[in-house]
């Protein structure tokens, strides 16, 4: 090549077109081999010390507050729930909404995140499924028992009673038996059809015996040959849309329990989508608090990476975003409207005796997530866990001031009481909190924590199209990665 | 026992990469090979095309079930609210057009009645629950759930043939040729 002088641009020898790679979900180029071993591995060697150190805690304090508390429920009867004024009755509805928010997250993974075709789901899709099991199992537990005589709990069912009186179709309150129920059965169909071709990879990779069995029946027999796999991801395109709607609904029928009452603070359009909103936002801080212990604990951090971290936190950004516009809304509806009820039920809200439980709301699920604007706050695993703790604080308290901090004012004066949850209520919800991890727990003994077909089909190599390394027309320009800024990998 | 006589399933070949398996069955699906599959440890993305496969037909069966749900759902709510019992509860009419209220419910069954058709018309389709199948005697076979892209001709297809299938598999590439036989 000529010499040229510095002013005279040199022409151009090819054209290279600049092409931003995409973030990769599987570090260090891992192989299909290594992916197996390493998610198979958790659930066939010892598990770690601090597995025993978290489960057997969790199973004490799950037989003895949801067991025990149950049997003592049951035997002495609901009076011992303190269930003397309307107001009591909250802390049931306060834990069940909680709960059923909890499983949300997992779903909007499995569902809407697979339709917009988010890839970056598979490694956490699984674990997050088997959460919104285990949650809306925990959230059953209230309304089951808070019906007083547990034993007429089958007139939640659609039967006729003794004198030949049905349901009440038009009630919310049967809507949301079929919500929740239909909820909980799609969950699991989606769950179990996700785990067989894994469940057929435990039960290949073990010796012959028991286990073998055991897996090989929850693995139907699975061969993985692609008259098997063509149906397979027919079925899961459509368990996902019907997903995707059931998302949207379960929560807005569970709002329409309050909406579509006559009290002032609960009856308002806004219920739904902000009902919505605030189980996603608190399904993911869930999804994060026990994801990033298990990855750290199990050495996922190639499987589910800082990228995996950051979008979680841009998610819990947006959807805590809305629920803060959705409480700023409420207020200015109930200023905008005149309606004198609805002011006093806020200004109840925010000055009455539960101004402190306002402020929780207000502090963790609209202030704290704002500091994910900031990549260095979404690429501190401790601020994230930090912000994901509070919000699972702050949205037990956004239903305990929707739902307590509104019956303790109703309409009639003679129903105006203040709220001590007893020692059985507390109990019991720490029981449940119990009983969560202890069922998670087993799951990540038991049961593959990563979805290892679906993370095997995101990696480059597994698209027979995908494009050869050395295309000579462009030039590779790797995205930003955390992992990568230590050791940058080499441009090509 | 070694006495007892064994019947050909047919070929089962091993391919290097899922590149390797996709342009093999494409050249499977040309010879006019019926019975025979190809096996990876997650979907290929095309490789229904490449094997000739037609798209899966679960849609109508669960277009049906959502239909059925949504029928047993009105069923339901109109004979017992309207038909069976009518109960006037806060002032809301029992007759027709109380249909509004009963959506939720309809809704719910709908989406219930499709989910249980998709788990049901899966299985019926794939055949499944299966738990023996004349493949998993391979000695080579477990590989597939891990990282193996296998090919495997049956015995039944009227093109098989002991020497020119086996021929076949080599020449596209395929490694460790196994005849898999069943007891």
């Amino acid at each position: 090549m000529p010499l040229t002088s510095e002013t005279v641009p040199k022409p151009p020898v090819s054209i290279k077109l600049p092409v931003l790679e995409r973030e990769k979900l599987v570090l260090h180029g891992r192989s299909y081999h290594w992916i197996t071993t390493r998610v198979c591995g958790i659930l066939e060697n010892k598990q770690p010390l601090l597995w025993w150190w978290i489960f057997i805690p969790c199973t004490l304090i799950a037989i003895i507050g949801v067991g025990g508390g149950l049997v003592r429920l049951v035997s002495t009867g609901v009076g011992i729930w303190g269930n003397s004024n309307r107001v009591m009755w909250g802390w049931p509805i306060v834990n069940f909404v909680f709960w059923i928010g909890i499983g949300h997250a997992g779903t909007l993974i499995s569902a809407i995140l697979f339709l917009t075709r988010q890839n970056w789901r598979t490694s956490i899709n699984r674990a997050s499924e088997a959460m919104t099991i285990f949650a809306v199992i925990c959230a059953g537990i209230f309304p089951a028992f808070h019906v007083g005589r547990v034993w007429f709990a089958w007139f939640l069912a659609p039967l006729p009673n003794a004198n030949g009186i049905w349901q009440n179709f038009k009630s919310p309150l049967l809507w949301d038996v079929f919500a929740v129920s239909t909820y909980f059965t799609i969950s699991l169909i989606f769950w179990y059809l996700g785990l067989v071709p894994d469940l057929a990879t435990i039960r290949d990779r073990c010796k012959p015996g028991l286990r073998k069995i055991v897996y090989g029946i929850f693995a139907i027999g699975w061969r993985g040959g692609n008259r098997q796999w063509s149906h397979y991801e027919m079925a899961y395109l459509l368990l996902a849309s019907l997903a995707t709607v059931l998302v949207l609904s379960v929560h807005s029928v569970v709002s329409f329990d309050f909406a579509s009452s006559v009290v002032p603070g609960w009856h308002t359009t806004i219920f739904p989508p902000y009902f919505v909103a605030g189980a996603i936002f608190g399904g993911f801080a869930m999804v994060l608090t026990i994801m990033l212990p298990a990855r750290f604990i199990y050495g996922l951090q190639d499987l589910i990476t800082m990228k995996h971290i950051d979008n979680m936190a841009r998610i819990i950004l947006l959807t805590g975003t809305i629920v803060g516009y959705a409480y700023l809304m409420e207020l200015f509806v109930a200023f905008y409207t005149g309606a004198i009820y609805e002011m006093d039920a806020f200004k109840f809200r925010i000055t009455g005796p539960y101004w402190w439980a306002y402020a929780v709301m207000m502090t963790c699920n609209v202030i704290s997530p704002q500091v994910f604007w900031f990549k260095a706050c979404r690429e501190n695993l401790w601020v994230v866990m930090i912000v994901a703790m509070c919000i699972n604080v702050g949205m037990w308290f956004e239903r305990f001031v929707i739902i307590v901090g509104t019956l303790a004012r109703t309409w009639l004066p003679g129903d105006w009481k203040c709220f001590a949850p007893t020692l059985q209520d507390q109990s019991l919800f720490v029981g449940t909190l119990g009983l969560f991890l202890a069922l998670f727990m087993l799951f990540l003994r038991f049961l593959p924590c990563i979805n290892i077909a679906e993370v095997k089909w995101t990696l480059k190599e597994s698209n027979p199209h995908h494009e050869p390394p050395d295309d000579p027309g462009v030039t590779r320009i790797p995205a930003y990665q955390k992992e990568n800024l230590k050791s940058p990998p080499p441009r090509s | 026992m070694s006495t007892t006589r064994k019947r050909v399933y047919g070929y089962l070949a091993e391919f290097e990469s899922a590149t390797a398996l996709y342009a093999a069955a494409e050249k499977i699906r040309d010879h006019g090979f019926t019975c025979w599959d190809c096996y990876s440890a997650y979907p290929i993305h095309g490789l229904d095309t490449a094997m000739g496969l037609k798209r899966s037909i679960l849609p109508w069966f669960v277009f049906c079930g959502g239909l059925t749900g949504m029928a047993t759902a009105f069923t339901l709510a109109y004979t017992t609210q309207v038909v069976i019992y009518p109960t006037v509860v806060q002032a809301k009419p029992a007759n027709l057009f109380t249909l509004p209220a009963f959506f939720p419910i309809l809704f719910e069954l709908t989406v219930l009645f499709s989910g249980l058709t998709v788990l049901f018309g899966l299985l019926a389709l794939i055949r499944l629950p299966r738990l023996n199948h004349p493949l998993f005697e391979s000695h080579q076979f477990h590989r597939v759930t891990d990282d193996g892209f296998f090919i495997a001709i049956e015995a039944m297809d009227p093109q098989f043939n002991r020497e020119q299938t086996r021929d076949l598999l080599a020449q596209i590439g395929g490694s460790s040729i196994e005849l898999v036989e069943e007891d």
